[in-house]
């Protein structure tokens, strides 16, 4: 009964978000008051019936309702309750839902937080968002409904859950993730909207800002968490590995970050109007494409685990009226592109369209590498793949220019900057961060190393800049109180994600030129050293778990003599998957992980042991956060509270 | 005018990738499982992966039922994947044979030596030109020979339990035909 419930309540959201679709968006072309006021109450009921269908869904998992086949694939009675729940989102048909849940309540957000906005472009957003809810929720019915059963017969036990998501990781990664790629819907639809009014002007840019930022925010936390799970769950200590899937969620962020800076320059300086259009249309157009590699089967990888070609097909023609149609609309629509001559060469607004540059060249590097396998068999010219060499030769060096560039874009001034203000801006950091540089592999390693020179010195490059920036923004400030409570909170948060980009490029260099690994036989016993630590192997005993039986090592890790750690990593055996899995044992800090992790068991108690030492590896995770971070601050700053009802105010004062 | 064109240029790319992708799913590698079902393994001449002395060739491959699994080093799936197939090789029921694709010799002599090895010999295809004529789309690939060298299955992603079921079917279906 409750999931037909479930069923029932999708296709009414359906009947919502199809009338969404269609009348707020007449109405504004036709300036039909009555109509476009339809677009507030229409977000709430599709919102209300997509959440009645996700909760008769989670109900479902909750009382291991085996008859329904979503349910019997992705769960098992013994699983313990917290995944059960997040096994709702545990494959193809449950993350759709997700998706759409979360859809909507963007959808709802904006009809909540826009009462500035007038009331033809608020009726547009919602109606483009109520085109795409119907997209995907016709997908979702047609195609993939999480709600089919199994009757009259139906297993007395589910299959389980693929035991790679059981953990914590999966709980939360899928749900942030999702909020940002779907997030980019917001500043897609705000684009769309500029667009069929033809109000180009820079208020546009100022709505979308904050909607832009916060899902940007998102998608970096989700895709942070994502590499921290892979590192910790599948168990061989890499932290990114140029996955198909990684590469989706990575592509829409770089494009996210480059629609954010360039929304700034339109709304401060009105210009670059064009491409910020398109950037928004491509942000969100790359998370749909990365919905149509993970869930078509055209490309295979460890995460894709549903693919079907017929809704790969279903996909597609999604894909071809959304990103189609707003690029078709943009074509006939969009302002002319002129020459924009009001600033000049050294201007951060140049500064801020080189880097721009820069993130949508790594962008298409990473679409290419992740699309060149299709494209060349789809020229028949044979089947290839490019693995991680490619997108590292890439990559790195893009990404140190672009670093470069970044310190130089924030010292820089509107319009104009002149010289002095360079020289006595960065000339100290550039002296201190090169000086670092060179230094640093000489006392952290063993020697002079380029790579590890040119990354810290462009990590350094970018952290001494913000520092430099900071400081020159209090040079000649009478009172530093007033003037930290002065300085709005977008420049604060702007300050933390660029700090995090350092932290990040600190921690990406120091754990790939520095990483230790070392794969060995080791009997009860027997010792190891790796980086001054010394591990001793205690050997394994049976353990067992909810639905899992396991052999659990203990190894004992010390350090000039003293005990650090007792590791615990384990060899599970899913007992409904039949599938084995290794759970790494780590022992993290801020400067190392020691990290361990059981391979074969071999003859007479003896294990294949897998140990690694893995300095400033959180780093990379913190860097990560900390952007972020930067990205949620900045949302509030009181300009996008200002301009709230405006009669109001005047009533106060 | 000229620049109203410029416009138009995201909107033709796009049309372009869409074709691609269109045309990628009507090939895709699981609708349509090998262009080489039937057919015999592909010629080639490689060295051995532990013994770089050692030259194979398909008629190596030949004489009883084998699998042949596409890895690499660089593969995050084939470490999944290494489990089952030490699983399977310790069966007994079929001999398996590695197809080391696009590696490096000595990170892959290591992966074997810390990993365990399933296979029988690991034919080593370091420009990945085999890969090429089989039409590897990825690794970790599994095909599935008979004892005459001829492809019967093709499985892409990881092998699981699952997997191993459907092709000892498989190769079950071919002895009822011969007791027959």
């Amino acid at each position: 009964m409750i999931p037909e419930l479930g069923e029932f309540a999708l296709i009414l959201a359906l009947c919502f978000s199809g009338v969404l679709a269609v009348i707020p968006l007449y109405g504004a072309a036709t300036l039909n008051v009555l109509w476009m006021n339809y677009a507030k109450p229409l977000a709430a009921a599709q919102f209300t019936f997509i959440a009645i269908s996700f909760v008769c869904l989670g109900y479902a998992f909750a009382q291991d309702d085996f008859s329904v086949q979503y349910v019997a694939n992705h769960s098992n009675s013994l699983l313990p309750l917290q995944f059960k729940l997040s096994a709702v989102w545990g494959g193809h048909e449950g993350s759709l839902l997700l998706w759409a849940l979360i859809l909507s309540g963007w959808t709802l957000a904006v009809s909540l937080f826009s009462r500035n906005l007038p009331l033809d472009i608020l009726a547009r957003v919602l109606g483009v968002m109520g085109i795409i809810a119907t997209g995907f929720i016709s997908f979702l019915l047609w195609t993939s409904s999480p709600f089919l059963r199994y009757l009259p017969r139906f297993p007395q036990e589910g299959a389980d859950l693929n035991p790679l998501l059981q953990d914590f990781g999966l709980i939360v990664h899928p749900p942030m993730l999702y909020m940002g790629y779907v997030g980019f819907s917001v500043a897609f639809s705000f684009a769309i909207a500029a667009l069929l009014s033809g109000r180009l002007d820079a208020s546009w840019a100022r709505w979308s800002r904050p909607w832009t930022n916060i899902a940007w925010a998102f998608l970096g936390a989700g895709i942070t968490l994502g590499s921290w799970w892979a590192y910790y769950e599948l168990g061989w200590g890499g932290w990114w590995f140029w996955d198909p899937v990684e590469n989706a969620s990575l592509m829409p962020w770089l494009v996210g970050t480059a629609l954010l800076h360039s929304l700034a320059v339109t709304e401060k300086r009105g210009v670059f109007k064009s491409w910020t259009l398109l950037l928004a249309i491509f942000a969100f157009s790359l998370s749909l494409l990365g919905t149509f590699l993970v869930r078509s089967g055209v490309l295979t990888s460890v995460h894709a685990f549903a693919s079907d070609p017929e809704r790969g097909l279903f996909i597609l023609i999604l894909l071809l009226l959304t990103i189609g149609g707003s690029l078709t609309l943009y074509a006939f629509k969009a302002p002319n592109v002129k020459s924009e001559s009001r600033f000049g060469w050294l201007s951060r607004e140049m500064m801020l369209l080189v880097n721009n540059v820069f993130l949508t060249v790594m962008a298409v590097t990473v679409l290419l590498g992740t699309l060149y396998p299709l494209l060349i068999d789809a020229l028949g010219a044979g089947k290839i793949s490019v693995g991680p060499p490619y997108f590292n030769a890439l990559f790195v060096p893009i990404m140190g220019l672009m670093s470069i560039a970044m310190g130089v874009s924030i010292a820089a001034r509107w319009r104009q900057t002149k010289l002095d203000v360079i020289k006595q801006n960065l000339l100290i950091p550039a002296i201190v961060s090169i000086i670092f540089g060179l230094i640093f592999p000489f006392i952290y390693g063993d020697g002079f190393n380029f790579k590890v020179t040119f990354g810290m010195t462009v990590s350094l490059w970018v952290l001494a800049t913000v520092f430099s920036e900071f400081k020159a923004k209090f040079r000649n400030a009478p009172n530093i109180m007033t003037k930290i409570t002065q300085l709005p909170a977008s420049y604060y948060g702007m300050m933390l994600a660029h700090i995090g980009v350092a932290v990040m490029a600190i921690g990406i260099t120091i754990v790939s030129m520095y990483s230790e690994e070392r794969d060995m036989r080791m009997a009860i016993g027997d010792s190891i050293e790796l980086s001054g630590y010394q591990f001793t192997f205690k050997g394994t005993l049976p353990i067992k778990g909810p639905n899992f039986t396991a052999d659990q090592g203990t190894l004992v890790v010390s350090y000039e003599g003293e005990t650090v750690a007792i590791l615990h990593p384990e060899k599970r055996h899913y007992t409904a998957k039949r599938s084995m899995m290794t759970e790494a044992s780590i022992d993290a800090g801020l400067f190392r992980d020691l990290y361990v992790a059981l391979g074969e068991p071999l003859a007479d108690g003896a294990w294949a042991v897998r140990v690694h030492f893995k300095p400033f590896v959180r780093w990379i995770w913190l860097g990560g956060l900390l952007m972020a971070l930067g990205g949620i601050i900045t949302v509030f700053d009181k300009r996008y509270r200002a301009a709230k009802p405006a009669n109001l105010e005047v009533k106060h004062a | 005018m000229h620049n109203r064109l410029l416009l138009f240029i995201p909107l033709i790319l796009f049309s372009l990738l869409s074709l691609f992708l269109w045309k990628g799913l009507s090939l895709d590698p699981k609708l349509l499982p090998s262009a080489l079902i039937g057919k015999s393994f592909p010629d080639f001449k490689e060295s051995a992966l532990l013994d770089a002395k050692r030259e194979l060739n398909q008629d190596d491959l030949k004489g009883q039922p084998v699998l042949v699994n596409v890895w690499a080093t660089w593969c995050p799936s084939c470490r999944q994947e290494h489990e089952q197939l030490l699983h399977i090789a310790k069966s007994g029921k079929i001999g398996i044979i590695g197809l080391n694709y696009k590696d490096d010799r000595a990170a892959a002599t290591q992966w074997l030596q810390t990993l365990g090895n399933p296979y029988q010999f690991t034919i080593f295809d370091e420009s990945g030109m085999l890969g090429l004529d089989l039409g590897v789309y990825g690794a970790p690939e599994t095909y599935l020979l008979d004892a005459t060298g001829k492809i019967r299955h093709r499985h892409i992603g990881v092998v699981t339990e699952e997997s191993w079921q459907e092709m000892q079917a498989i190769i079950k279906s071919w002895e009822q035909v011969s007791d027959q």
